[in-house]
């Protein structure tokens, strides 16, 4: 009984997302017959592009590590009832801390150099992440604002750090960038003849890691009840304030890793020039519904995009934007589709079932004022 | 002397076959009702049976999938609750829509302004003051809401539908939040509202009530209507059925109690609340083991305040609380587990349950920390599934299986999956406050069923009701809680409904010449 209801969670979860896709990607073809071009042409561009080699398929890979790591610290902080907003804020701390440690050239071994610097990053991330929790915990700031203010402070001391001419900080104020990164530190290729590099690896072992965190450990349960009815955490004994700060280092530690995944493994180097992953981030999280192996299927498919785009311009002639366009739309749709359940009760009739549960909107029935 | 509505009256409000289908839910699945006009019609049902949502198909607030409204005999498709007051019909809500920073008088205006850009606020007085002395409603124009008890309240709320010129009075569970005297006024009001020629229609799950104030009656069971009858002619056991579709016992038959040692103590206990209120003034209080102790007051005397100080919820600005002799004043709640605390909340959604978890995932709420549900911080799921599993199946639990969501559970399933919870880690002193508000009859039995039973296991129960008839089934000893202080301490048997509804409404009784009040 419990694993049919389960599955049949899945089931629905699956078919609202093709679902959502294939409305953006119509709603998305009139953009661009408004556009005078051929729709048909311009999907093919961008399947080819993002999947039509081995360089493609790379290209892929690596475009959508960042948003899974994005993605997952949304998710955790979704989870204990928390907007973070602040990822990009997080990733740009993380990255400069894991450029400049690993600019260093410190004398490590390369087994060392890698975990040390990602480390460096998940504290420096989380530790931004952490401030909005505190802030939260302590006088009830919001952190929608306060992690979009920490946004704006992380970007002026990345501006700062790399401007500096005089300082014992390994940076190079021309080029706006810390100096190279040690080979030692950087993340090494995982697919030749790409960019492609162990950041994905790394991201997907957080998703397995956030997952198992969330979902079979006592802090987890303890952050996701948290999340979904404060008053029931307060009747369990769980404290609130620790448990949203504790949540935000994870998810700022998550959206760090994510920085210092680009800088040590695409880039090479931490540049004045925060990457908008973080935004994007927002959603992926809430595509993949914040269920970790969701956020990695999010996380491809706006990889997907964004690495088709540019072959989709150059073959069909649509415009940079278009992309953007499709994102936004693949957002609304999945917006639009998951809140009503229409899919749900499309499939619940044609299976001839009564529509009652795996909805949403849990708890009270639709419509009916709850009688006490 | 209560003028009987002839049998031939008119009628004042006909629904017939009246069909209202949420997603997921048939709400009203073909209900008939018939008011006479001048008659007091009680509308019985348990929560959930569909009684709101057929009030507010005639109030206008959503229009029927089918069936037909006739009002006055004339047919009547209202397209909101504005189209419902201008054909004579108003509603009195069960949570009042008062305007608390408002005088009377601006309450029962209104909506009812005047077209006129300025206001005469005395002759709107005058007009509220008059409407209110011709139906014996004392209230005065120019009190804010704010200062009012809640009875005084509740009649403004009928003032406001009289204002509106409405004929036909809906009430929905008038009686929830007044004390015994209030309800009395309330029934002098409504019989001098019949007298007028007013139709009242009286929502209500009690069977006292019925008896009390209604020519007839109409019982609806899960959206169908299963029976009008005249009251005079009716049995409460009749009703009863009708409204659960069986037998149910109207009284928990228990063997007298044996009490212990003391397992519960509370000595002094004060709690400052909003605008420096004395929310709990000196509370003192003992329970024992093997003993119901039911705490009887009018909701908001200090009790949720009680029991979350207790249960570490809130802390107490001073005095001390002691369980089985250690004290435990300012504990949190998962310390109070451990030394044998357990709590039945008053909120099941706020508080008692997380509503999206699944039953699996509620099983661990207060308990995730503890074997066998984890070890080394992590949670063994499979375990804690069975678990869930068979404790449903022992209190009865119906849904489909222990990873349904909790909220798509109904509030007697919910209630006694936290009763399940609550009593497996074998506590030794349960907290149970209103534990079965909104409940049907069978569940209610159910749950009185089992606080007798872990009362005779030698475990001390310490239950708070606003619900008169709960305490005076369960309780061995009954204390009454009026202004965060308890006023009297009686063993059952030794006070009367009537004496108990007196300290309630924070009067003394005087009983061989002493007062009872401390």
């Amino acid at each position: 009984m419990s694993d049919s209801l389960r599955s049949r969670g899945l089931t629905m979860t699956v078919l609202t997302s093709v679902a959502a896709v294939a409305v953006a990607l119509l709603v998305g073809a009139i953009f661009i017959l408004l556009s005078q071009q051929n729709p048909v042409t311009a999907y093919k561009a961008l399947l080819e592009g993002a999947f039509g080699s081995r360089r493609a398929i790379g290209e892929t890979l690596a475009a959508s590590t960042p948003y899974i790591f994005g993605g997952l610290a949304f998710a955790v902080a979704y989870r204990a009832g928390l907007f973070n907003i602040g990822i990009e804020g997080q990733m740009v701390m993380g990255g400069l801390a894991a450029g400049v440690f690993a600019a260093w050239n410190l004398d490590l071994p390369r087994v060392l150099y890698i975990p040390c610097a990602l480390l460096v990053a998940a504290v420096a991330g989380g530790i931004w992440g952490a401030i909005a929790g505190a802030l939260k915990a302590v006088s009830g700031a919001h952190e929608v604002i306060t992690t979009i203010m920490l946004n704006y402070l992380a970007f002026q001391v990345l501006s700062y750090t790399l401007l500096r001419t005089e300082g014992w900080l390994p940076v190079n104020p021309q080029l706006q960038a810390t100096k190279p990164s040690s080979p030692d530190a950087r993340l090494p290729n995982i697919l030749s003849g790409t960019r492609l590099h162990a950041g994905l690896l790394l991201g997907l072992l957080m998703a397995l890691l956030v997952w198992y965190l969330l979902f079979r450990t006592t802090f987890g349960y303890r952050l996701r009840t948290v999340g979904l009815s404060k008053g029931a955490a307060a009747y369990a004994g769980m404290r609130w304030g620790a448990t949203i700060t504790i949540a935000m280092f994870i998810s700022g530690a998550l959206g760090g890793l994510g920085g210092a995944s680009e800088t040590l493994g695409l880039l090479g180097q931490q540049y004045n020039a925060p990457q908008g992953y973080g935004f994007a981030s927002i959603a992926v999280g809430l595509v993949g519904r914040n269920n970790p192996f969701g956020v990695v299927l999010a996380a491809l498919l706006f990889g997907t995009l964004r690495s088709g785009s540019t072959a989709m311009q150059n073959q069909a002639g649509t415009s940079k934007e278009l992309v953007l366009v499709l994102q936004g739309l693949v957002i609304l749709a999945f917006a639009a589709l998951a809140a009503s359940g229409r899919v749900q009760s499309w499939w619940a009739k044609r299976r001839g079932q009564r529509f009652d549960e795996g909805t949403d909107t849990v708890g009270v029935e639709p419509g009916v004022a709850p009688e006490l | 002397m209560v003028v009987q509505p002839e049998p031939q009256a008119p009628l004042a409000v006909e629904m017939a076959g009246i069909v209202k289908r949420f997603p997921g839910v048939v709400a009203n699945d073909g209900i008939d009702l018939s008011v006479r006009r001048g008659e007091i019609h009680a509308l019985l049902g348990e929560n959930g049976a569909g009684k709101s949502t057929l009030m507010n198909i005639l109030m206008g607030l959503y229009p029927p999938d089918s069936g037909e409204i006739r009002i006055d005999g004339v047919p009547a498709r209202f397209h909101s609750p504005r189209d419902a007051v201008n054909a004579g019909l108003g509603m009195v809500h069960q949570h009042f829509m008062l305007i608390s920073r408002f005088t009377v008088t601006e309450n029962v205006i209104l909506g009812n302004e005047g077209a006129s850009f300025t206001l005469d606020r005395r002759a709107a007085e005058r007009t509220v003051g008059e409407t209110a002395e011709r139906y014996g409603l004392r209230v005065d124009p120019k009190a804010l809401i704010d200062e009012l008890p809640v009875g005084m309240q509740q009649r403004v709320e009928i003032l406001r539908v009289l204002y509106q010129q409405s004929r036909t009075l809906i009430l929905d569970e008038p009686t929830a939040l007044l004390t015994p005297q209030e309800v009395e006024d309330l029934y002098d009001i409504l019989l001098q509202l019949k007298e007028a020629g007013h139709t009242v229609i009286f929502i209500t799950h009690k069977l006292r009530e019925v008896a009390a104030i209604s020519d007839r009656v109409t019982v609806i069971r899960r959206g169908k209507t299963v029976g009008t009858r005249e009251t005079r002619e009716t049995t409460a056991e009749e009703l009863a059925e009708l409204m659960v579709g069986r037998d149910v016992r109207l009284h928990v038959d228990r063997p007298p109690s044996q009490p212990g040692d003391a397992v519960l103590q509370v000595f002094d206990l004060h709690l400052r609340g909003k605008g420096n209120r004395d929310v709990l003034d000196g509370l003192s209080l003992g329970v024992r083991r093997g003993e119901i102790v039911g705490v009887a007051g009018v909701e908001g005397n200090g009790q949720t305040e009680l029991v979350e100080c207790i249960a570490g919820l809130q802390k107490p600005d001073s005095g001390t609380i002691m369980i089985q002799g250690t004290e435990t004043t300012g504990w949190n709640p998962i310390e109070l587990r451990e030394v044998g605390l357990s709590y039945i909340p008053e909120d099941r959604h706020h508080r008692g349950l997380v509503l999206p978890f699944s039953l699996t995932e509620n099983m661990l709420l207060g308990n995730s920390t503890f074997a066998p549900f984890s070890s080394g911080g992590r949670i063994d799921y499979a375990r804690t599934r069975e678990i869930a599993a068979k404790e449903m199946a022992e209190f009865d639990v119906r849904a489909p299986g222990p990873e349904t969501p909790a909220g798509s559970l109904s509030g007697g399933n919910q209630q006694k999956f936290i009763i399940a919870r609550e009593l497996f880690r074998e506590p030794d002193v349960i907290l149970a406050i209103q534990p079965t508000r909104g409940l049907d009859v069978g569940a209610i039995e159910f749950v009185h069923g089992q606080l007798v039973e872990e009362r005779d296991k030698g475990r001390g129960v310490m239950l708070i009701s606003f619900d008169l008839d709960e305490i005076f089934d369960l309780a061995d000893r009954i204390l009454i809680i009026y202004q965060g202080r308890i006023v009297g301490d009686f063993p059952s048997g030794k006070i009367t409904r009537a004496e108990c509804g007196l300290l309630m409404g924070g009067k003394t009784i005087e009983q061989e010449g002493e007062p009872i009040r401390v």
